[in-house]
């Protein structure tokens, strides 16, 4: 497992792709896994920087990437508010356009692109965001 | 990101280069706003060379196809979608909200 500090600020979202997407590629997924597991890592983060530090300007996500036997393994850590992303109602995909909600798409993704997404909060304010693909 | 217009007779084409993320998204917002503040309700975007997409793009897309539907029959068509970005587009559930077209010229010609 690599780690990486990034500060917590949208610009800084095409290097965590980068990060992310040279171990997947160096790990042997294939392009369309690569852009899905950089697309998962993209909203997590975005939705760090946008939840768990809103109204924070100098918070840190520290991104941990690597293989661990037959998967990829990402875990986003932060120090901001609890922000659990499995509390958020999935959007209607049914929904007509008048209708459909415009939160939680970031969310929606994570989970379908990702073979597992889980979260813990612990009592020191960090957040663990541990996301896994699986290969073949 | 860079964003381009183009005029056409009865719709105007808006291409997307590059990666649209939640930093680059509000500029593509603009860019749709701007449209709809001259009057064009009727858009093509042009995503031939568009690298990448997150869900904040999405959401921009999903403002500007509801700022669109309101006035003159107004709408807003994908043309050239890459393949990665359709997949996550048809798994967001949004390729039923978009008409999508191979090709600018058939984007245009349906308006």
């Amino acid at each position: 497992m690599r780690t990486v500090q990034f500060a917590a600020k949208f610009e800084f979202l095409d290097e965590i792709r980068e990060y992310v997407g040279e171990i997947a590629r160096a790990s042997g997924f294939g392009d369309k896994d690569v852009y899905n597991i950089q697309l998962a890592t993209d909203e997590a983060a975005s939705n760090i920087i946008e939840h768990a530090y809103e109204n924070v300007t100098d918070g840190v996500v520290e991104i941990s990437c690597g293989m661990k036997g037959k998967e990829l393994q990402i875990v986003l850590i932060d120090h901001g508010e609890p922000f659990d992303p499995s509390e958020v109602p999935l959007p209607d995909l049914k929904a007509d356009l008048a209708e459909r909600k415009i939160g939680g798409l970031g969310i929606f993704l994570m989970r379908k692109l990702m073979d597992e997404v889980h979260y813990h909060s612990n009592a020191d304010k960090s957040n663990v965001l541990t996301m896994i693909k699986r290969k073949g | 990101m860079e964003i381009t217009a183009q005029e056409f007779k009865h719709c105007n084409m808006i291409k997307i280069k590059g990666r649209v993320d939640s930093a680059t998204a509000p500029q593509m917002a603009q860019a749709f706003e701007s449209a709809a503040n001259a009057g064009k309700y009727k858009l093509v975007v042009d995503m031939s060379e568009l690298e990448y997409m997150s869900s904040a793009g999405f959401r921009a897309l999903l403002a500007a196809q509801r700022e669109s539907k309101k006035f003159n029959r107004g709408e807003v068509v994908l043309a050239s979608v890459p393949d990665r970005i359709r997949e996550a587009l048809e798994l967001a559930g949004f390729t039923e909200l978009f008409k999508t077209f191979d090709d600018d010229l058939t984007a245009v010609g349906h308006f």
